[in-house]
């Protein structure tokens, strides 16, 4: 039993009792960062704020949105975006926010694998990253079925489809998933489930695990560089903060996040407000009608390189493809069999591997969103053959790479 | 300088995704039609002047449209109730009122000629179809048809209400209204309008056996059209939003560049009609747009100032850092 | 310029509380539908009808001539005035007859009072609450007699949710509270 005496002040009252300072030391003031970064180590911040935005909006959506395939679309186009007063800037936050984050999660991700953060006992953090990856994958999926639109109900359709794993006919997995044989009212429900609360605590979870991964091996920095935290935090707070390598999360670490989340928000609200469609697309605005296609049907841009990945091949073969391109990425800390964990500027042949990557994945998310035919099939083979041959590739160049 | 080039090349491969998924994906999607502006070229110009007067005469009498169509600002009712004239026709022949003012002159004219050529269904009324349509076409009263024709729109112009009184409501009843829903309630100055079925605004019940008597006759209604048509044509409410301006007007001048075959008919409306159609379609579908170009304002005038005050405060906090 | 920059932020979230306060009224719809026509010829001496208005229980209860006698005895009892000279405070005057139309929620804690016609009185069977026949409460616990809506006569009819001189009147001479 700890011993309290009579408190002097609130703080000191709540100070005693939950040691306030102690975790305003080590999450904050004394939670020390790289001096050496540039403003892609912001996009955690952004994304935290991004996900912030995402659940505010999302509460207000949950107050009208209806779980009823007969009620759903007339309660996202009808009551909240014409009737609740401010409804269409919660969607329009919600949808803008939920394609944004995306662009975000890639650019933090090729952050990482340039800078090689994913190494020397970052692996966890790389782990819980791509584990997020998956549970927004996860998120944004079953939020798009929600509005009951021409594009939820087909992506439901032929997302779940993929779940009878080609050639072994697995149906009854399918109407399991769905709970009948077409998306239909238990479909809507299950994932109406899943958007609002399975996911969010699975991701709320691992945003926990993602931070506390970060703690023991420290944030990264612009060269790779190893610190010593202590001698150079030591440094800063004996009032040496210009030679310091290492600065305070709060405020200093934080004032640099802001300046960017700061200019981050003035494209968000302009794409918000003024350039929403690219997020909101045209054609889930007509109501789901499971007798009739559309013309064309496409995920979400996040999605199209995986999407691609599958498309130009026959069926179990672009299931294996498919496979292959989920689960790689969580492979990378392994497969990178180089020693050094530096920018790949630094890195021989793993420089070019990072780019061609990089092209690669976006020439994928191009042809997965044209209709495939003629000369986009081609290009679409080619780059999903050249995905998968990529990541054959990077244990031999990276095994022969020379230590910096 | 390095942080600035690290940002050119994000924003670089960001755009280039962006150009590829969007505009250059949609591209290659969808067909892109060209407007005439509603001009109707492939329509004869009308040569001759038309006399409101006798062109009442030619309405009322010589002309038989008034054993169809009703006018209800002349004190004509319609002959029938819109099911019974779904039944008999296909669709409920338009009350002319306002045609005057919705439709191009050049293509009531056309119209009143012949109708299949018109309304660009040539493609399903035709000799070896063996079908014709439901109007039928105008031989002439025994003088000159030109300008028997032109009198009658001069007359139908006559009593249309005048340019600037038409409201979008008007607009889009009388242009699409007989054959398409639209299930969303809609505000006009500060008016709350009911739901729109092709047989007219639903009113409200008090019991629910009225409710019931007519929804019936819209299923009826729907029935006849659906018959008529070969589908139903859809429900317009969200329409703005998923088809946009651009498609919608181009649409309704020529349905046939987007939907080889189709049934719907070419709506020959004005420009201005079709301005007053869209407008009706934002009110029902995007009836917050003015109010978020407004917020939208006031919210990026806040945020830059929040990220300037960002700028200057990460400015302070690391000048001892340096 | 932290401070300055804080306050900045703390603007943008207030404003935002003001959009989130707006989404939580109630909608445009649900306030337009908040009026109730009746057709007050339909109704019979001492017969209890419940209506409808804005989710809430309406009481309406045509008087008949030996209901009104009675309340015009006990009025005079309470006030000391001359039978002829009382006015029928509570009750609604359509056409030549009087009504009491009510909210049909006690005033105690809202439960749901049922009427007697035989001994023209309202009980509530929650807490023992009693009215007379005009609403008027006879045994505690309610605090006031039950609540009369905004009302509008217009010839035979009555539009509930619509305010009227009639009933500015009822609220200045306290008989009822704003509901």
């Amino acid at each position: 039993m700890a011993h309290f005496t009579k408190a002097t002040s609130l703080h000191d009252w709540l100070n005693q009792r939950l040691g306030i300072d102690t975790l305003n030391r080590v999450l904050a003031t004394e939670y020390w960062i790289p001096k050496n970064i540039n403003f892609l180590w912001a996009m955690g911040m952004i994304l935290a704020i991004t996900f912030g935005l995402l659940l505010i909006s999302g509460i207000f959506l949950l107050m009208y949105y209806q779980p009823n395939i007969d009620l759903a679309f007339d309660s996202v186009n009808y009551t909240i975006m014409q009737e609740v007063g401010y409804g269409w800037l919660w969607r329009h936050v919600h949808g803008v926010a939920a394609s944004v984050v995306f662009l975000i999660i890639y650019i933090h991700m090729f952050t990482g694998i340039y800078y090689g953060s994913y190494k020397k006992g970052r692996e966890m953090i790389w782990i819980s990253g791509m584990l997020l990856f998956v549970a927004f994958s996860a998120e944004a999926f079953s939020g798009y079925m929600l509005p009951w639109g021409q594009m939820s109900y087909w992506a439901g359709m032929v997302i779940t489809n993929l779940f009878s794993m080609g050639g072994l006919h697995l149906d009854g997995l399918v109407e399991w998933i769905r709970g009948d044989y077409v998306p239909a009212q238990a479909f809507l429900n299950r994932f109406f489930m899943l958007h609002v609360l399975l996911i969010p605590l699975a991701i709320i979870g691992l945003i926990g695990l993602h931070f506390g991964a970060l703690r023991i091996p420290h944030v990264n920095n612009q060269d790779g560089e190893e610190i010593d935290f202590d001698a150079e935090a030591k440094k800063y707070l004996a009032g040496d903060k210009a030679n310091s390598k290492v600065i305070r999360f709060m405020n200093d670490f934080l004032a640099k996040d802001m300046m960017v989340v700061g200019i981050f928000l003035i494209l968000f609200f302009y794409l918000v407000f003024y350039h929403y469609d690219f997020a909101m697309d045209p054609v889930n605005f007509d109501p789901a009608n499971g007798l009739k296609t559309p013309t064309h049907i496409y995920p979400e841009w996040y999605f199209l390189w995986s999407y691609e990945i599958l498309r130009p091949f026959s069926t179990n073969v672009g299931l294996i493809a498919f496979a292959f391109a989920q689960v790689i990425f969580f492979l990378l800390p392994f497969l990178d069999r180089s020693p050094n964990a530096v920018p790949a500027s630094r890195r021989g042949l793993f420089k070019y591997w990072f780019w061609a990557m990089l092209i690669d994945m976006i020439i994928l998310t191009a042809m997965g969103k044209v209709p495939p035919e003629g000369i986009f099939s081609a290009i679409g083979f080619y780059a999903a053959i050249t995905f998968i041959g990529l990541w054959i590739a990077l244990p031999f160049i990276t095994k022969f790479e020379k230590k910096v | 300088m390095k942080e600035l080039f690290i940002l050119v090349v994000v924003t670089v491969f960001t755009l280039v995704t962006y150009y590829l998924v969007e505009p250059f994906a949609h591209s290659q999607m969808h067909k892109h039609v060209e407007s005439e502006g509603f001009t109707y070229k492939d329509l004869p110009a009308l040569t001759k002047k038309g006399d409101a007067t006798r062109g009442k005469d030619l309405v009322m009498g010589a002309g038989a449209c008034a054993g169809c169509h009703s006018i209800e600002v002349a004190g004509l009712p319609a002959p029938m109730d819109p099911v019974t004239a779904a039944q008999s026709y296909g669709v409920n022949p338009p009350d002319l009122s306002n045609a005057g003012v919705v439709f191009d002159a050049k293509f009531l004219a056309a119209l009143i000629k012949n109708p299949a050529h018109a309304l660009m269904l040539e493609h399903k009324y035709n000799e070896k179809s063996g079908k014709s349509y439901p109007m039928p076409q105008f031989y002439g009263a025994g003088g000159d048809m030109d300008q028997e024709v032109a009198d009658m729109v001069a007359y139908l112009q006559s009593i249309a209400v005048p340019q600037e009184k038409l409201t979008p409501n008007m607009a889009f009843e009388t242009a699409c209204g007989r054959c398409h829903a639209v299930h969303y309630p809609y505000a006009l100055d500060g008016e709350i309008h009911a739901p729109w079925t092709q047989i007219g605004e639903k009113p409200t019940f008090k019991h629910k056996q009225d409710e019931l008597a007519f929804e019936t006759k819209v299923l009826d209604y729907q029935d006849a059209l659906t018959k008529y048509l070969g589908t139903l044509p859809p429900d317009l409410s969200m329409y703005i939003r998923s088809r946009g301006e651009h498609y919608i007007k181009t649409f309704m001048e020529d349905p046939q560049a987007y939907l080889k075959g189709t049934a719907m008919p070419r709506v020959g409306v004005t420009a201005e009609a079709a301005d007053k159609v869209i407008e009706h379609l934002e009110n029902v579908g995007d009836s917050k747009r003015h109010k978020r170009e407004e917020i939208g304002k006031y919210v990026m005038i806040y945020i830059i100032i929040f990220a300037i005050f960002a700028i200057l405060w990460k400015k302070e906090v690391w000048r001892d850092l340096h | 310029m932290g401070k300055a920059f804080g306050a900045v932020a703390g603007v943008g979230a207030v404003a935002s509380l003001y959009a989130m306060k707006r989404s939580w009224d109630p909608l445009p719809s649900v306030k337009a539908a908040g009026f109730t026509t009746l057709d007050m010829s339909q109704y019979k001496e001492n017969e209890l009808v419940v209506e409808k208005w804005r989710g809430k229980p309406i009481f309406v209860l045509k008087q008949s001539k030996e209901m009104l006698e009675s309340y015009d005895k006990n009025m005079s009892q309470i006030t000391g005035k001359s039978t002829a000279e009382m006015d029928k405070k509570r009750l609604i005057k359509v056409g030549d007859d009087y009504f009491l139309i009510c909210v049909g929620l006690c005033t105690h804690l809202g439960c749901i009072p049922g009427y007697n016609p035989d001994e023209k009185s309202f009980l509530c069977a929650c807490h023992g609450g009693m009215y007379d026949d005009t609403g008027m409460v006879t045994k505690s616990p309610p605090p006031r007699g039950l609540d009369i809506p905004p009302f509008k006569v217009d010839g035979m009819k009555v539009v509930l949710g619509e305010t009227s001189p009639e009933y500015e009147k009822m609220l200045a001479d306290g008989i009822t509270l704003k509901v």
